[in-house]
This record gives structure tokens, C-alpha cells and sequence, in this order.
């Protein structure tokens, strides 16, 4: 292992994750959803977000989200940290003008039978304190140098 | 398959439906303009040495799962397009809930994807509840999966949605 990675050993319940703050654009979201091929005009058509939705504006669609929790998560992990399960709940939309912000803490790490070893985390994404998404996260971490989640298969990988 | 009452739903719990094969090979290109989007820097997605000694070559955020599905907006000779999680709008008719919220997501990640990969993907109805009642209306809760394969059959990914259908409290049975 060359590439530089947190080890399951550095990380304890409690951890926080550094703050992550982004001023979001209409070129964010119109990026976003092309990027995750949602053609839907909602996400890039504020006429329609507002006369037909009823939103503020267009909104941050949901698959480009679960891009930026995994960015999120894997600047902490580096790139031997691999993503087991991920859990969304959507309690509000994100839109151009807002400052969306994320956080994350560890709230469980373990072993399983298969001797991979894992953290969870609670992430959310926020806007002036309004918490728009949560994700409920467990990813896979080497115990050490020379261990490799990636090259878990079949029975040796149970996420 | 299409609507779905309540006669039909012991028969086809746990049953494959809707098999669809992704319209195109995952692709290096949207893996770069994801990664884009959302700034994300994992030199994974952009050293292919790094790939190479991390996951054997390159492979796709585990996240994009789902990119892989979505129909092009417009295609020569197509008529229709099927809804995602469509066996959600069969039970919707079929049981005659005219609304229907998604609670939670739950994606299981398992085999990596990689570039030249074709998907394919089908919905699984896991459970129906009995009829509840929230502050939304009365209705049922159920669960879909939706299991993502490769070309080599290896499962790649189970997405698990809880949807609540239900009629607001006006509203009437068949109404």
C-alpha cells in the first residue's frame, strides 16, 4: 500500500469529520443531474420548479447527494476506504444561493466474522442549520498496511 | 406485470420483476463528470495507478449505481419508457392508494463496477404491511429491492425503498 488511507485502528466512536461547506449554484444543480442523467426539468428548469412544484427554485436532485456524501466520505477514508451501505432520508431540498454543509461522526466501529473491519457514521447535509438530508454510512477500513477491503469477495464480503 | 392487488401479492413476493439491461456500458466519461459535479478528488477515479493498486483497474463510485439505468431522453423508435420502481406504481393501483411518499433508501453495495460493464437490473416486492394509519392518510408501507448485476452475474448492488401509499383522510376507496 502506497497510497496514503485511514487506518480502522485511527478511528474511534465520536470522531468527527471535518466540516465540509459549499456554496451551491445553479450550475452545482444543473451539473448534478446531468452528471446523474436525470433529464427531469425540475433540476434545471426554474419555471417549471416554481410554477409547477411549487419550490423556491430548482433543487439538488437525489442521486447527485449521494455522489457528495460519498466525496465526503472518502476524503476522510482516502481510497482503500470502501463503501459497505449507505441509508438517505430526505427531509428538505437544497437550492442556488444556499451554503449547503456537511458533517459526519463515527457512532460505531467493529469487526465482522469475515475480519473486515468497518466504521458507521451519521452524516448530514445542512442549510442555516436546517438539516435537508441525512445518511446513515458503514465503510470498510484496512486494519493495516497490507490489508485491502477491495479485495474482499463473494464470502469474505458481507456488507 | 402491472397492477398489483391484494390477491396477487403473496404470489410475487420475492420474485424477479421488471428485468431491464442498462441502455449503455458504464463509461469512463460520466464516472469523470460525477466525480466533477461533486469535486470529488479520490485519486481512485483519476490516477489509473492508483486504481490499478488499489481495485485491479478502474472502477466506477460505488454511488453511480444507479446512473446506469437512466433511459437517454430521447431515442430512435421508442414509444414508451417503463417508470423506475414501477412494481411502487403497480401497488399503488392496484391496492388504490392515489398517493405515495419514499421513506427511506438503503443502498448495499457489493462486486465493484467498472468501466465496460453492461447492468442489469430487476425489482423484487420484499413485504406489504397491513393497512396503518399516519398523519398522512391510511394506507400500507412496502418494501422494493432493486438488485443491480453485471455481464458475469456477480450482484453488484441492492437498493431497498419503504414507500407508505395511502389516501388522505377525504379521499375515498376507488375515488
Amino acid at each position: 500500500m502506497t497510497t496514503p488511507t485511514l487506518l480502522h485502528g485511527q478511528v474511534a466512536v465520536g470522531d468527527e469529520l471535518a466540516e465540509l461547506a459549499y456554496p451551491v449554484t445553479a450550475t452545482t444543480i444543473v451539473l448534478g443531474a446531468l452528471a446523474a442523467r436525470d433529464w427531469r426539468p425540475m433540476h434545471h428548469d426554474k419555471d417549471f420548479a416554481v410554477n409547477r412544484n411549487g419550490t423556491q427554485d430548482i433543487f439538488i436532485n437525489t442521486p447527485n447527494l449521494a455522489a457528495w456524501f460519498e466525496r465526503y466520505l472518502t476524503d476522510w477514508t482516502g481510497p482503500y476506504g470502501r463503501l459497505q451501505r449507505v441509508t438517505f432520508r430526505m427531509l428538505g431540498s437544497i437550492f442556488p444561493g444556499d451554503t449547503m454543509v456537511f458533517r459526519g461522526a463515527v457512532t460505531e466501529v467493529g469487526v465482522d466474522a469475515t475480519g473486515c473491519a468497518w466504521a458507521a457514521l451519521d452524516i448530514s447535509v445542512s442549510v442555516d442549520g436546517d438539516t435537508k438530508t441525512t445518511c446513515a454510512a458503514r465503510v470498510a477500513l484496512p486494519v493495516t498496511a497490507d490489508d485491502n477491503p477491495w479485495d474482499r469477495r463473494g464470502d469474505r464480503w458481507t456488507p | 406485470m402491472s397492477a398489483i392487488g391484494l390477491d396477487d401479492i403473496e404470489g410475487i413476493i420475492g420474485v424477479p420483476l421488471y428485468e431491464e439491461v442498462g441502455e449503455f456500458p458504464v463509461e469512463q466519461g460520466y464516472i469523470w463528470t460525477t466525480c466533477s459535479s461533486v469535486e470529488n478528488g479520490n485519486p481512485l477515479f483519476w490516477e489509473p495507478e492508483v486504481a490499478e493498486e488499489v481495485t485491479n483497474g478502474p472502477i466506477a463510485p460505488p454511488t453511480m449505481v444507479s446512473v446506469w439505468f437512466r433511459p437517454h431522453h430521447w431515442a430512435p423508435n421508442r414509444t414508451t419508457t417503463g417508470l423506475p420502481l414501477q412494481v411502487h406504481f403497480d401497488l399503488k393501483e392496484g391496492l388504490d392508494l392515489p398517493e405515495a411518499v419514499m421513506s427511506d433508501n438503503t443502498i448495499v453495495f457489493h462486486e465493484p463496477v467498472r468501466p465496460g460493464d453492461r447492468l442489469v437490473t430487476h425489482q423484487i416486492l420484499r413485504s406489504v404491511s397491513d393497512e396503518k394509519t399516519t398523519k398522512l392518510g391510511t394506507g400500507r408501507f412496502w418494501v422494493i429491492d432493486v438488485e443491480y448485476h453485471n455481464q458475469r452475474g456477480d450482484l453488484v448492488a441492492v437498493e431497498s425503498y419503504t414507500g407508505f401509499g395511502y389516501r388522505r383522510g377525504s379521499q375515498e376507496v376507488g375515488a
